[in-house]
């Protein structure tokens, strides 16, 4: 059962019934109540509450409040562990960890390594310095292999292929998966074939018996072609694992890493104009829309929160924003994780625009608009002074980090 | 000092109508080698001379455009590696994958191993370049950008974060030059074991929301009973 207090109307009805059987047991218990001389009267057999043998139980320590304490079963559900004690072969996957973290992608890509390890085969995952994932065990990592090292902090696809390159000698995978994303899995990938000489399998949705299936050119066409040792799988290709716990046990690599000169020197990232990243790839978008009446506070309050600018179809229409601004219907549909949305109501073409956004934060005036009903955090009140409030607290809190720096 | 820069070309196929055009990211590509190197860009294809699409390229403003003569289906890499080794280049700029045939992407990595340089992926700007070494900007993914450092002669892949490429002029694509290049035909071994076909649109994922409880195993079996009995008493 789950823990959420649920009203029970057949209950309720039966309090109000009378005439009901139940209905003295549906009665709320009054323990002590004052008398009409002023003495303070108790019910002594209102006490306790029946225990589920149907023995009336009194619990003096005040902790339990009678029959109307739920009684949580354990719901926590242990999966069945799959062991694979001495594997017959491996299957490598050498997820993205986008922040230190299995994506969604990593975990699809992980779904389709337990496919292909079935009972005998133990999937090694490969992971490259520091990492703050606790959930290995349950993402369907049997063995688990972490690189660390200084050479592979920031950005360094040589030196990772010479430690994938390592792993390759010593455990000999049947199959290598790595993801096919931008954010760094399709490049090491292919830098990874290379330098093995082999042909991957690119942009792959689909793995049936010993064929693959992945896009091809433009995503016009579709390539099968039969299985091979290198995989770099589409998102979505198969199912998370959901069913088995794993053991992720750690392994280590036999030999020390050879360390190259770097060809290619990472020299850092760099501080990019929010208005200069289109709209769509924007990660934080502060949008303002007709409840805005201070156009020159909104610039200045998302130029303070280092925000990329979007406007709702009326303050387009208006002119307060450029037409290429507009988020929604006939805009652009946006997919930052965090959108802020000063004086806009939230008409439906809006909210279509924002359907892929994380999380929205809303302020308006109106307490019942759409746009509240849609954002996770909402502030009621007029925007003027709520971005003056923004700003300063946005400036005290750089002028803190500088003092704490200095 | 002007750079030896050499952009790599290919015929495109519309996303929609599936119609030759200009690859969009090899466009970018010649966009970003014409803002490097003006005049002195080299753009060099491999392939059929007598595409129509190719002169689409010189559009651009380029007066030649160097074409390894080759059938469709032979493998580009050996002709190409051969090319850029004799040809002095110092950048060499490619769009990520190409949009016909299979599109791995793998042709940039491979020259760069071929010919032992370095490859920088996603290159979106080159700030300055001297005495041999170049600071070049990199796209990440959600509008971020990463320096990088990197040794003079090395392979870029563009994506759609490079500049845009301007338009295609048509008299000057019909002044252009194509200088063909006789080059040794090597079949591709791909297509002995893969076929192209018409892709499949890709299945919706369902939301499954799965019981937690124990009683998933009870409801299971309770499923199955009802499963049996309609069974049983079906024809």
């Amino acid at each position: 059962m789950s823990d959420i207090i649920r009203r029970d109307p057949r209950a309720e009805w039966i309090a109000r019934n009378r005439l009901h059987p139940l209905h003295a047991a549906m009665q709320p218990v009054q323990h002590s109540w004052m008398g009409p001389n002023g003495v303070i009267r108790k019910h002594v057999h209102g006490v306790g509450f029946i225990g589920p043998n149907g023995i009336k139980r009194i619990d003096r320590s005040g902790a339990q409040q009678g029959g109307a304490a739920k009684r949580t079963a354990a719901v926590e559900v242990q999966l069945p562990l799959h062991q694979v004690p001495a594997p017959a072969f491996y299957i490598n996957v050498v997820p993205d960890m986008v922040g230190g973290r299995l994506s969604s992608h990593d975990r699809d890509l992980l779904g389709l390594a337990r496919q292909l390890a079935g009972s005998d085969g133990a999937v090694l995952a490969v992971v490259f310095g520091e990492h703050k994932e606790t959930a290995f065990a349950a993402a369907g990592v049997d063995r688990l292999l972490v690189l660390e090292g200084h050479a592979f902090d920031g950005y360094s696809p040589e030196q990772r292929v010479q430690g994938l390159r390592a792993v390759d000698n010593q455990f000999n995978p049947r199959h290598w998966l790595l993801p096919d994303s931008r954010s760094g899995g399709g490049e090491l990938g292919r830098r990874f074939a290379a330098s093995l000489q082999e042909r991957p399998a690119t942009r792959v949705w689909q793995i049936k018996g010993n064929e693959c299936i992945g896009r091809a050119g433009a995503g016009q066409e579709d390539l099968a072609r039969p299985l091979p040792r290198l995989i770099l799988a589409a998102a979505e290709c198969a199912d998370p694992v959901s069913e088995t716990r794993h053991e992720a046990l750690p392994v280590e690599l036999s030999t020390p890493l050879a360390r190259s000169l770097p060809r290619i020197e990472d020299l850092g990232a760099v501080a990019v104009d929010p208005a200069a990243i289109p709209m769509a790839e924007a990660e934080f978008i502060f949008s303002g829309g007709n409840g805005v009446k201070d156009w020159a506070l909104f610039h200045q309050a998302a130029a303070a929160l280092g925000a990329t600018e979007g406007a709702s179809r009326v303050a387009v229409d208006d002119g307060f924003m450029a037409r290429d601004r507009q988020v929604g219907a006939s805009g652009t549909w946006v997919t930052a994780r965090v959108y802020v949305a000063v004086g806009i109501s939230g008409a439906i073409q809006h909210l279509q625009g924002i359907g892929a956004c994380d999380k929205v934060v809303a302020i308006n005036l109106d307490p019942g608009c759409d746009m509240i009903k849609r954002a996770d955090l909402s502030v009621i009140g007029e925007s003027a002074a709520i971005l003056h409030a923004l700003i300063a607290a946005v400036e005290a809190y750089r002028n803190g980090a500088k003092r704490d720096a200095a | 000092m002007t750079t030896n820069v050499i952009s790599l070309v290919s015929i495109g196929a519309h996303p929609t109508s599936g119609r030759p055009r200009r690859a969009e990211q090899d466009a970018r590509a010649v966009e970003l080698g014409l803002q490097m190197a003006g005049d002195k860009l080299q753009v060099l294809h491999a392939g059929n001379i007598n595409e129509p699409t190719l002169r689409s390229y010189l559009g651009m403003g380029l007066p030649q455009l160097q074409v390894l003569e080759q059938p469709a289906g032979s493998d580009a890499l050996p002709v190409l590696s051969d090319y850029l080794r004799e040809a002095g280049a110092q950048v060499v700029l490619a769009g990520s994958q190409a949009e016909t045939g299979e599109g791995s992407g793998m042709l940039p990595f491979l020259l760069a191993e071929q010919l032992g340089w370095p490859l920088i992926v996603g290159l979106a700007q080159v700030e300055s370049i001297d005495g041999g070494v170049a600071h070049v900007l990199q796209a990440l993914p959600r509008g971020q950008r990463r320096r990088l450092k990197v040794r003079l002669p090395f392979l870029a892949t563009v994506d759609n974060a490079a500049p845009k490429p301007r338009q295609s002029a048509y008299g000057p694509a019909q002044r252009g030059e194509l200088a063909a290049h006789e080059v040794e035909v090597e079949e591709d071994e791909l297509f002995t074991g893969a076929v192209l076909q018409p892709a499949k649109p890709r299945p919706k994922r369902l939301k499954v929301i799965k019981a937690k409880s124990g009683r998933s195993d009870e409801s299971r079996d309770r499923q199955g009973q009802w499963r049996r009995r309609a069974g049983a008493q079906g024809p």
